[in-house]
């Protein structure tokens, strides 16, 4: 079953900067996908079309049965309830504690308190930080802010889960934890991830479908590939 | 209950914010604070002012004298007259008797002068009030033309620059507090842009986690309107004790009675909800320009 779907996508920017070419990708509901590439392959700007942060100039970006490109501003809200995202630098509150911010996106849409309560708790318990709730950002380790930003991505138990370099600021033993929580939120409550990446080591020992972009063109689609192969492609 | 839930939580948040960002909200308020002084002094002399006016307009009449041979049907005529003005507002006839036997109780010299002269020498007269103190000149002109009258007077000379006056201060009053509550709205504008500077982080999550528009933009008016209500405070302050202790210290009365003040309680309670209102929607205002302007979503 299809969960993204996109088709003879291309967005150029204002600037005539040509970042996505014509490119074609569906992913199925549950897949683990990586997006590589080398730096201003369009890779970012892929990721930014699949929550709406960037409209496509041309073709269809569909996500979770949602057509990315016709949707309104006012109605981009229903399509991110659908998606999680995190990122490389965090993004967290300093002046919010670990629950707090986990808790913040739910209080936002107006959710009651009791019904954010198990959700955060259990949010943080699967990515293991449930005795640091009441930690501050400034008091964690970078793995263990970019937990926290994970626990706030899957707190309203998203379809879709994006990752934009997520392992980018973070040494290779915490990105292998990193990882572990990622591929675990995969497997165990069957959310599809799409994640961006410049990790050679992450995409050849994951052994998960990798997609390679180069100059906004798609140059190769491999199942259970690696980050070598597609080196050679 | 989910709307309200939502306002509540960006109500907690604005406030949050004022404190939060205390001294940028600290030069807003005392913006708002000397702004506000001045439009509710503005509105107090304007209160004022128009009380005035309409006292004066009153008391002031036309007073109409009829030449000496005008008789009761002619006397109807030009009665008939003045009432078919669009100013008309009453008329009331005096005859040259009733005039004497007046002047002869009021003073025994007069009442002995006029009782040695064989004919009375006093005029027939109307007097006639308007209904706006602007129509007195036209109106006193459209009299003396009519046949049979004498002189229509009310004191040109006084009241047109009276009128003058008021009518200028009245339309500078109007020009300052509408330039003023500009500014303010500029300066409450400012402060919001910066706020959402500071909290930008705060919006990009809140847009991520799929948070309303609506609800993205709401807690910077709110906080607009809790700068305006703030500020306006002081002014209230000013302007409850301040009227009250100018009323008592001048006895309700300026330039040896001549003008009347508006009486305290009737006037500060209306000019301090006037003042509340007037800085919480400057204060929206202001915010939802910053929003518009700086919060792209």
């Amino acid at each position: 079953m299809k969960f993204i779907e996109i088709k003879n996508c291309s967005k150029v920017y204002k600037n005539g900067v040509t970042a996505i070419a014509n490119l074609d990708l569906e992913i199925k509901k549950g897949e683990f996908v990586f997006i590589i590439g080398t730096t201003a392959s369009g890779k970012s700007t892929l990721i930014k079309m699949l929550y709406r942060e960037e409209k496509p100039t041309k073709g269809e970006v569909m996500v979770g049965g949602i057509n990315v490109g016709k949707l309104r501003n006012g109605k981009v809200y229903k399509l991110r309830r659908k998606i999680g995202v995190v990122f490389q630098d965090f993004k967290l509150l300093p002046k919010l504690s670990v629950y707090e911010n986990v808790a913040f996106g739910l209080e936002t849409i107006g959710m009651k308190a009791k019904e954010i309560r198990p959700k955060v708790l259990s949010a943080l318990e699967r990515v293991g930080l449930k005795s640091k709730l009441r930690c501050f950002p400034r008091e964690l380790s970078g793995g263990e802010q970019q937990r926290v930003c994970i626990a706030r991505a899957i707190v309203n138990e998203p379809k879709l889960l994006i990752c934009d370099e997520p392992t980018g600021n973070l040494d290779p033993d915490t990105s292998k934890e990193i990882m572990k929580v990622i591929d675990s939120i995969n497997k165990d409550l069957g959310t599809t991830v799409v994640m961006a990446t410049h990790d050679k080591d992450i995409v050849n020992r994951m052994k998960k479908r990798v997609v390679t972009i180069d100059s906004g063109i798609k140059v190769s689609d491999v199942e259970k590939g690696g980050y070598k192969v597609h080196e050679s492609a | 209950m989910r709307v309200l839930r939502i306002f509540i939580r960006n109500f907690r948040d604005s406030l949050r914010s004022v404190f939060r960002n205390f001294s940028l909200s600290i030069a807003s308020i005392t913006c708002i604070t000397i702004t506000l002084i001045l439009v509710s002094l503005s509105i107090v002399i304007s209160a004022n002012l128009y009380h005035f006016t309409k006292t004066l307009e009153e008391e002031l009449t036309i007073i109409v004298y009829l030449n000496e041979d005008v008789d009761s049907a002619k006397e109807q005529q030009i009665e008939a007259a003045i009432k078919g003005m669009d100013s008309y507002e009453f008329l009331e006839f005096k005859s040259k008797e009733e005039w004497k036997k007046e002047m002869q109780e009021t003073s025994s010299e007069l009442s002995a002068t006029l009782e040695y002269l064989d004919t009375n020498p006093l005029l027939d007269s109307i007097t006639v009030k308007v209904l706006d103190i602007k129509d007195l000149a036209s109106s006193a002109e459209y009299i003396r033309g009519l046949d049979g009258v004498k002189s229509a007077k009310y004191g040109e000379d006084t009241v047109d620059k009276i009128i003058f006056i008021f009518d200028v201060m009245e339309k500078a009053t109007i020009v300052i507090v509408l330039a003023l509550i500009l500014v303010t709205a500029f300066l409450i504008s400012n402060t919001i842009k910066l706020t959402i500077f500071s909290r930008r982080n705060e919006i990009e999550i809140m847009r991520l986690v799929g948070t309303r528009n609506i609800v993205i933009r709401q807690p910077f008016i709110i906080e607009g309107f809790i700068l305006g209500v703030i500020g306006s405070i002081i002014p209230i302050i000013i302007t409850v004790y301040g009227y009250i202790i100018f009323y008592d210290h001048f006895d309700g009365y300026l330039f040896s009675h001549m003008v009347e003040l508006l009486n305290p309680t009737a006037l500060i309670w209306k000019v301090s909800l006037i003042i509340m209102i007037i800085g919480g929607i400057v204060g929206m205002f202001g915010s939802s320009r910053a929003v518009r302007k700086y919060l792209k979503i």
